[in-house]
């Protein structure tokens, strides 16, 4: 399935802006992502497994709060750095 | 305590200075030339990124940790090996353990403190978060993990208190000190949590708050209340520790056992209280602070609007206004509790960095200032480098 990157987390994308990453769960997702790009998963899901106060993450483009939820392969996810600047 | 030993002989520097910038967007070097007379100012490192803390290792003087976060990332630790060209992100950053199911674990907001370990142990490093938690890395910040147990204790979290007990951008552990005989004799401490001391590398801890003053309408007896601002320990006397606390200017010899308040003997008008606490390296009689008014809604700027550090010594009996060069009024500025330090030459050069981002510098132990750069952002931290 393919995860759209936000411009915060693409210096360990190789600033690619969508990546292609395989589960069956959006956690198994994650995983993939951080084992292909290490240390992503850290900046954006807390070391007690919840989504970081200022990232949201879409999957048809449903808000998800729960990295348990199921995933099929044609699925896009969206990682979004919700509103916290200045 | 260890038994008394004498401190190693701190060595006087004659090199240029890097001063290692944080800022609430991004991190600075500003170099000197071998006269301290000028300086130059790096491009931006990291431009947007929130750095706490910035830090030589003096062990190799090229190894550089740097505590960081952005606005929506988590919190990071990036490592440099060659002064600051290039940067690798630890692979494991300071966590807290995952809580069992059903259970609420703490969250890692921010890495606030960064000291590197004794100078025998190198590769050695420790760290200090929000909320408050001690970590340490036995790999040069490569991977951290949670040192000792007073992240997890009982007693510690009652004393830790929660996120909202603390310090406006949340409740912090900092201030980690090693004594330069023992590496195995350490200091910490939190805001809010009072400070503790273990001679056992970490296996033990206890608190030393005796003498220490609380807000008013609290117990003292209570370590919780205690807000230490910044502790420092004196390199040639590591039995004499000196602290700028929320409620005054302390100073403590071992032997003693208790903080005697050596803020009463400020001036009424300017008051005791204010952020860092910068020792002399040679000398440990001498110490600098830099006021900020603590009246009513505690305003922390400089009281006045006129800012001034203030120095001692002799041990804090007496103090000495130091306000040559600096603006004579109209000027709030907020100095935070990593934000002014001190170099190792002779006269000792004094550095502090304002919220409004200013760099100021004394090449003569504070008796005149000038301005080193202007316009940068907020700045959190400000470290001497010896080159």
């Amino acid at each position: 399935m393919t995860v759209y990157i936000p411009s915060a987390l693409r210096s360990y994308t190789k600033q690619r802006s969508e990546v292609v990453a395989e589960g069956q769960t959006l956690a198994e997702v994650l995983s993939t992502l951080d084992h292909r790009y290490p240390g992503l998963r850290f900046r954006i899901i807390t070391e007690q497994g919840t989504i970081r106060q200022h990232i949201r993450i879409f999957v048809k483009e449903e808000q998800v709060r729960d990295l348990s939820v199921a995933l099929q392969p044609e699925d896009q996810i969206h990682i979004i750095c919700a509103l916290s600047g200045g | 305590m260890p038994k008394s030993r004498k401190a190693p002989s701190p060595q006087l520097a004659t090199g240029s200075v890097a001063l290692l910038i944080g800022t609430r967007k991004g991190a600075f070097i500003l170099r000197s030339d071998r006269s301290h007379r000028t300086w130059k100012l790096s491009a931006p490192m990291f431009l947007g990124h929130t750095v706490h803390h910035l830090m030589l290792d003096p062990r190799d003087r090229r190894t550089m940790l740097m505590a960081t976060r952005t606005g929506h990332l988590g919190p990071t630790v990036f490592r440099s090996t060659d002064f600051g060209k290039t940067w690798k992100e630890a692979k494991t950053p300071p966590a807290f353990p995952k809580a069992p199911e059903g259970q609420n674990g703490r969250v890692v907001d921010h890495v606030f403190w960064l000291t590197p370990g004794h100078p025998s142990e190198s590769g050695l490093w420790y760290a200090g978060t929000s909320p408050q938690g001690l970590f340490r890395s036995n790999d040069g910040g490569i991977t951290w993990q949670p040192f000792s147990y007073i992240n997890d204790d009982p007693q510690y979290r009652e004393w830790m208190g929660t996120v909202q007990d603390g310090t406006p951008d949340g409740p912090k552990l900092h201030s980690i000190l090693i004594d330069p005989r023992d590496p195995a004799h350490l200091y910490f401490a939190m805001s809010g949590g009072g400070v503790h001391e273990s001679v056992d590398g970490g296996r033990t801890w206890t608190s030393i708050v005796r003498g220490l003053e609380v807000v008013e309408g609290f117990d003292a007896a209570t370590v919780t209340f205690h807000d230490p601002h910044c502790v420092r320990l004196c390199p040639t006397d590591p039995d004499r520790l000196f602290q700028q606390n929320h409620c005054g200017i302390y100073r403590m010899d071992r032997s003693e056992g208790r903080w005697i308040r050596i803020g009463k003997n400020m001036p009424k008008k300017v008051g005791d209280i204010g952020f860092p606490m910068v020792l002399h390296p040679r000398d440990s009689d001498t110490a600098w602070v830099f006021p900020m008014d603590g009246s009513t809604v505690w305003p922390r700027v400089s009281p006045g609007g006129k800012p001034a550090a203030y120095v001692t010594r002799d041990g804090g009996k007496t103090w000495t206004r130091q306000d040559k060069g600096f603006p004579r009024a109209n000027a709030w500025w907020t100095v935070k509790r990593q934000a002014m330090t001190a170099d190792a030459h002779e006269p000792v050069g004094l550095y502090l960095g304002t919220t409004s981002g200013e760099v100021w510098a004394s090449r003569t132990g504070g008796t005149s200032w000038t301005c080193l750069a202007r316009h940068l952002p907020e700045i959190y931290s400000v470290e001497a480098a010896e080159l």
